[in-house]
């Protein structure tokens, strides 16, 4: 196994719920309330040293109980090593914890997660929408019940489904 | 004083000075002003409310979104090879370097291996991409502080690289010529002999650019130490290329994660000290001189050999055979009518493009359509630390900042 992932089992004995090695991306997952915990490991301990944010992203599994994962990755420019940080969030309670105080660059993917997705995070200096207007109220587009044609206003509009010839 | 209207008075007495009375003091209060989104130096549409003192910038808050066109959604709802054009639309500018890394990151999902003489191709036209890229933000940046002319030199030079585009697949800017599995097609004897003459053309040309900005003392006085980032700050802020190899950080995945032809490839990486404006100029001239360099080994070394992988499966087959034989016709109706069915799995790739790190992170759950796709833009994460390298900036500075990221709003907003 990866020997992040080792270094992580041994650490955290609990709220690591699953460690993944696929295409030589690894992928740690970890119970909500442990995000932070874990996190501030990877960036501070002098083994991991994960400096660098890549992206943070979250995709929607609505058949699943816990609805949303959260992902965020991460490289250590010294140590040259990425590793991929996952965490599961209900839709009913959609709040997990901010990752802004270890990188500053989650500040605006965190808020495009928001945005897309409708995950709230909690202790975020400026969460507001990023990409879609600020008094867009039909929804967050990335989840899978949006329809892909859009909502709203256009719903109104008479689509031709074909073209006549 | 009878009484104080907000809206009429202008001239106050100063309490502490009374003996001032002759010589009232100015009233000052914190301006807000909307920049763009039709302001021309901001690369597109995007809107900076800025919090001015004077003429610092105190607080920016950038406002993005109005190219949205929801380009993750629409991946969502096509097969893997149907999205290699919406990549062109990312960023505009640089269509070749988004088909390569989305490619790039469909072939690790596949684990696809691509054929040796479409590796060489592939790094031969990624980086004309850069020559492009970094002479389109040469161009703009200077023009956007005030320095015209080496804006007509540079597009010069790129419209000779526009055609040879043209000349390979059929278009300057929206060019979808990567395919999963290789390249479309080959590079035919007179493209090669074209770029051969273009590369002997072209060194003397960076030269004189530099000649037009390093001896002109406005530009050097609006770029140097405009726009400061430490190592430390520019790392947290995940940003990369130039912008962050402008503070001293040595990272590139060309050469910390090789791919294609580039560890076959000799070329040096420029690294900056100061971080600022000046010195991320200096890393994208010095870029130029790798690209030429990098473009040369690779004509050298490449051999004969196929364009496109053998995976009937995945792969399209040649064109030729398209028309002439009913099988490979099948197997291209198939693939683009139902795609190839990927692996369940997820990969994040990423992919050194002249403005950063692109990246594409994949989630798939087998079948034809990714379930997921998103796309790292680095223009995006380079406006996240906008307001950080703002502060205590005049305003003028603000569209020296716009030009250092070299953001693409199609880009940024995706």
């Amino acid at each position: 196994m990866h020997l992040l992932l080792q270094r992580i089992q041994q650490t955290f004995t609990v709220g690591v719920t699953g460690l993944a090695e696929w295409r030589g991306d690894a992928a740690v997952t970890v119970t909500r309330d442990k995000v932070h915990e874990v996190a501030q490991f990877l960036r501070n301990d002098p083994g991991m040293d994960f400096d660098y944010i890549v992206h943070v992203s979250s995709v929607d599994w609505p058949d699943d109980e816990e609805r949303f994962e959260v992902v965020w990755e991460v490289y250590s420019i010294r140590k040259r090593h990425r590793i991929r940080l996952k965490t599961r969030v209900p839709e009913s309670d959609c709040v997990v914890d901010s990752l802004t105080d270890l990188w500053k660059g989650a500040d605006f993917m965190e808020r495009e997660v928001f945005d897309m997705m409708g995950i709230r995070f909690r202790n975020h200096p400026d969460l507001r929408r990023i990409l879609m207007p600020d008094d867009y109220t039909e929804g967050y587009p990335l989840r899978k019940d949006f329809p892909l044609r859009g909502k709203g206003w256009r719903d109104t509009f008479d689509f031709l489904d074909e073209v006549p010839r | 004083m009878a009484f104080e209207d907000q809206r009429t008075t202008v001239y106050k007495v100063n309490p502490e000075h009374p003996e001032s009375e002759t010589l009232p003091t100015l009233r000052t209060e914190e301006l807000l002003l909307n920049m763009g989104p039709q302001h021309p130096s901001t690369h597109g549409v995007l809107k900076v409310i800025l919090e001015l003192e004077g003429e610092r910038l105190v607080k920016s808050t950038p406002v993005m979104g109005y190219l949205h066109r929801g380009v993750e959604k629409l991946a969502e709802d096509g097969t893997y090879h149907q999205f290699i054009p919406h990549t062109d639309r990312l960023d505009y500018v640089c269509a070749m370097y988004n088909n390569f890394a989305y490619c790039r990151a469909v072939e690790k999902l596949l684990n696809l291996q691509v054929p040796e003489r479409a590796e060489y191709l592939r790094t031969i036209v990624a980086e004309v991409q850069r020559i492009i890229g970094h002479q389109f933000w040469l161009s703009a940046q200077a023009l956007d502080i005030g320095a015209m002319t080496v804006f007509f030199y540079c597009f010069r030079d790129r419209e000779i690289l526009l055609d040879w585009f043209d000349e390979l697949c059929g278009a300057r800017l929206t060019t979808s010529w990567y395919r999963i599995g290789g390249v479309e097609r080959d590079l035919t004897p007179s493209l090669i002999d074209k770029l051969k003459q273009f590369l002997d053309y072209f060194l003397p040309k960076i030269d004189e650019y530099q000649v037009f900005l390093e001896k002109n003392r406005i530009w050097l006085g609006r770029t140097k130490g405009v726009a400061v980032i430490s190592a430390e700050d520019a790392v947290s802020f995940g940003l990369s290329g130039p912008v962050l190899r402008g503070s001293g950080v040595d990272y590139d995945l060309r050469k910390y994660e090789p791919y294609s032809a580039y560890p076959k490839c000799e070329f040096s990486v420029p690294v900056g000290k100061n971080g600022d404006t000046y010195d991320r100029y200096w890393i994208r001239v010095m870029e130029l001189y790798e690209s030429v360099k990098i473009i040369r080994q690779c004509l050298e070394q490449m051999q004969e050999g196929p364009v496109m992988a053998d995976v009937p499966s995945v792969t399209l087959p040649p064109k030729e055979r398209v028309f002439t034989n009913l099988e490979a016709m099948i197997q291209q109706f198939k693939l683009f009518s139902q795609g190839f069915d990927a692996p369940p799995g997820e990969v994040y790739c990423g992919t050194e493009a002249h403005k950063g790190e692109l990246g594409f992170y994949i989630v798939s759950t087998g079948g034809g359509k990714p379930y997921r796709l998103k796309i790292r833009a680095p223009s995006f994460i380079h406006m996240g630390a906008f307001d950080h390298m703002a502060r205590g900036y005049m305003i003028s500075d603000a569209c020296t900042i716009f030009g250092t990221y070299d953001i693409v709003m199609g880009e940024c907003d995706r």
